[in-house]
């Protein structure tokens, strides 16, 4: 960790300091680094530099989150507008809809599936492309491959494979004698969730592969050098110097791979639309069957999207604090 | 080199800011309510509207594509006014128009699911155009079912687009090779289920029957029918209470559930979103199912197709008379050129030249008879069906029945693919959902 992160802050430090040669003992000795004062033009330049990012947080983010929060607080009908205010009321049949916690279950069931076997896919396809040096670029070429597809198209593809009309899957598992009968792969909630894992983790395990490749790359060779000089065994050096030094990679493809579960949305709309049976109901997919398939109330569903956030932020806010490597705590 | 350094950047601030408030304006429109009242144009105007020259814009739903571009190409070509069409997917088309009802961005016409248009009309979707029916010589001759559910309140703002209804459509070369009539479809549900069970011995890929398992506007469509055609309702005449636990009801849920278990239904019925749910028949799969009458063209092309009312338990007949309602929107400035398009619609060389050539359903009782229709047996079996059909109204109709989550599908799943022991229960939670 403390390699990874020195760099970047005697970077920052020393950009800031007047190139005088005493700097670096007048720091050392604890004395507060004098900085210069930056003056006027200097001050101008900095916010004008902010400013575009600046300007787009405010109109892309800001603005339509406190739009969405005037929703929420507001009854809101899809085809008649702004009505006045309604303010506890949506949130009260938001949590009351019968499907608000069964989405919830589902939801983070689908997480949990979704973060353990790509993480852990995407770990130990990392680890295979490293190793072997014949098939490295063939492997790594393979499973990154579907990355490039979208979501949304890849989501299409595997409804073709699995309708039970035109489906190839089915057939093929009937003609090599695994299955008596043709499967409904999405038409049990069992098999609908797990149809629905198998195309993630076809989609994605190569996006984690290469954010967790890059990670294995930054780890230096000398300490592995040293565990083999100490005589670690095989899996001792995994756990106890890949997996730790990984940490910050891991950190973030956890983040990633469970804020992008708990949004799940594009899948399971164009899977399985949320059935069979109401079993495969996302949260998000809920937002958006009160939005538009039916109930037509942007109010309610403004208040369910904001629970999601309030949400988002704590698991967030909670992920990086069990991140951290110990030393920082 | 500072001085060229800091224009660039004054430059680039200046962009952004421009970029930024241009967004900020796109914004604040998106974000208006759109409860500004519809121009009130009940008795403006002559009855054939202004052809000027204008270009009109107007939406359709995709599954009326076919019937919407004939419609379209025949205007422009002895028209003035030109219209341009967008077709919206069918999942699509209700959050499309919502948001742009929203922001006062709705097309200068657009049509409407005939089930979602006492909503729509509620909500102040639609111009009032009571007056401008009036003044047209076939008033009488309108469809009634999809007038009365473009009525709020005395006034009338929709007139019918394209009928959908729909009918029993059988293969009749798979009838000849069972060794069935191929000249005559089923009369009652029973002998339904014994032709379908008859064509499903054929094996080879073919099965009896077919239906959207897990489609509840397919289901509304085709089903509601044979509780009609039983002489029973499906709802109060509010619209606000649920009858589909009756023991006719009972009975085509019965009768479905016999040919799930007895593996007569395609493969993916219990799956079927309502994507496909006409493919399999197209593609000569499939002996008999309720059908969308506005496909007999298509059908036409790949199989040889029978048409039959679609019967209830003990027989009768009944259809469900859908398809889509078009008015002129809310939004619209260019009334008058607007309401053109909806006379020349009504007129004889709109619904028999473009409609009835094309075999579908026309929407004036006094054009039932044309030298199209009577041309096809089939067409006069559809037109009949079309005259006895009912369409269903109420407010809450997409929540209740076509909803992905609707209680309507729960209902219909429990009672053909699981025990049916909770129809009851079902039922009482349509109700909770239209009472709303």
């Amino acid at each position: 960790m403390s390699v990874q992160s020195a760099p970047s802050s005697s970077r920052r430090t020393g950009h800031q300091l007047p190139p005088t040669g005493d700097a670096g003992t007048r720091r050392r000795s604890g004395d507060a680094p004098r900085r210069r004062r930056p003056g006027r033009a200097q001050s101008a330049r900095g916010w004008a530099y902010a400013a575009p990012t600046a300007v787009f947080v405010l109109v892309f983010f800001v603005l339509p989150v406190l739009l969405v929060g005037q929703m929420s607080a507001s009854d809101w009908p899809l085809l008649a507008g702004n009505q006045g205010v309604n303010f506890p009321e949506n949130f009260e049949d938001a949590v009351n809809h019968r499907f608000f916690w069964d989405s919830i279950v589902f939801t983070l069931k689908y997480t949990v599936i979704a973060t353990v076997l790509l993480i852990g896919l995407g770990l130990g396809f990392a680890l295979l492309v490293q190793e072997s040096s014949r098939w490295k670029s063939f492997l790594r070429t393979a499973i990154l491959v579907p990355s490039a597809l979208g979501l949304a198209s890849a989501s299409l593809l595997f409804y073709a494979l699995y309708s039970p009309q035109v489906g190839p899957i089915s057939p093929f598992l009937e003609r090599l004698g695994l299955v008596d009968e043709p499967v409904s792969f999405l038409g049990s909630p069992d098999g609908a969730l797990w149809s629905t894992v198998f195309l993630i983790v076809w989609r994605f395990a190569g996006f984690y592969m290469l954010l967790l490749m890059v990670g294995l790359q930054g780890i230096p060779h000398e300490v592995y050098e040293a565990a083999r000089m100490d005589g670690a065994s095989r899996w001792q050096t995994f756990s106890r110097v890949t997996v730790p030094l990984l940490r910050p990679s891991l950190a973030l493809c956890t983040i990633l791979c469970v804020t992008g579960s708990l949004l799940a949305f594009d899948q399971f709309y164009i899977l399985t639309k949320g059935g069979p049976d109401n079993s495969t109901i996302t949260v998000v997919q809920l937002i958006y069957n009160v939005a538009f398939q039916g109930q037509n109330d942007l109010g309610v569903a403004a208040a369910l999207s904001i629970i999601v956030l309030g949400a988002l932020v704590l698991i967030n806010v909670a992920q990086v604090r069990g991140m951290r490597a110990p030393e920082e705590k | 080199m500072t001085h060229h350094r800091r224009t660039s950047v004054t430059r680039a601030v200046a962009s952004t800011l421009v970029i930024g408030l241009t967004a900020l304006g796109l914004a604040a429109c998106s974000g208006s309510d759109g409860d500004d009242a519809p121009g009130s144009t009940a008795d403006a105007g002559s009855p054939e509207g202004t052809d000027d020259g204008t270009t009109l814009t107007l939406w359709t739903r995709a599954p009326l594509e076919k019937q919407a571009n004939l419609l379209v190409d025949a205007y422009n070509a002895s028209h003035e006014n030109q219209v341009e069409l967008t077709i919206v997917p069918n999942d699509d088309y209700v959050a499309k128009v919502g948001a742009a009802a929203g922001s006062g961005g709705l097309p200068d016409l657009f049509a409407a699911d005939i089930v979602y248009v006492p909503n729509w009309v509620e909500q102040g979707l639609f111009q009032d155009v009571t007056g401008r029916i009036d003044q047209l010589d076939y008033a009488d001759e309108i469809n009634p079912g999809h007038l009365e559910a473009g009525t709020y309140e005395d006034a009338e703002y929709v007139l019918p687009f394209v009928l959908d209804v729909s009918v029993l459509f059988y293969n009749k070369d798979l009838y000849e090779q069972a060794g069935l009539d191929p000249e005559a479809g089923p009369t009652s549900l029973t002998e339904f289920a014994e032709q379908a069970k008859a064509v499903d011995e054929l094996g080879g890929g073919v099965d009896g029957t077919f239906f959207g398992g897990n489609c509840g506007g397919c289901l509304v469509f085709t089903w509601f029918p044979m509780v009609w055609a039983a002489d029973q309702d499906v709802m109060n005449a509010e619209g606000t209470e649920s009858l589909l636990a009756s023991d006719t009801a009972k009975d085509v849920y019965a009768t479905f559930k016999d040919l799930v278990d007895s593996d007569a239904v395609g493969a993916g019925t219990r799956d079927e979103t309502g994507a496909t749910w006409v493919a399999p028949f197209q593609e000569g799969k499939i002996g008999v199912m309720p059908y969308p009458a506005t496909l007999l063209s298509t059908a036409d092309e790949t199989v040889d197709v029978g048409v039959a009312p679609i019967p209830g338990p003990d027989g009768g007949g009944s259809t469900f008379v859908g398809g889509d309602g078009i008015g002129i929107s809310k939004d619209s400035e260019k009334t008058d050129q607007a309401w053109n398009f909806l006379s020349w619609l009504m007129s004889e060389d709109a619904q028999v030249e473009v409609l009835a050539k094309n075999g579908d359903v026309v929407s004036r009782a006094d054009l039932t008879d044309n030298e199209y229709s009577s041309a096809d047996p089939r067409v006069v079996t559809i037109n009949e069906a079309a005259a006895s059909g009912r369409t269903p109204v109420a407010r809450n109709f997409q929540q209740a029945f076509n909803a992905p989550d609707s209680p309507w599908l729960t209902l219909v799943r429990n009672a053909v693919f699981g025990d049916a022991s909770s129809i009851d229960a079902d039922n009482d939670e349509i109700t909770a959902v239209l009472s709303q």
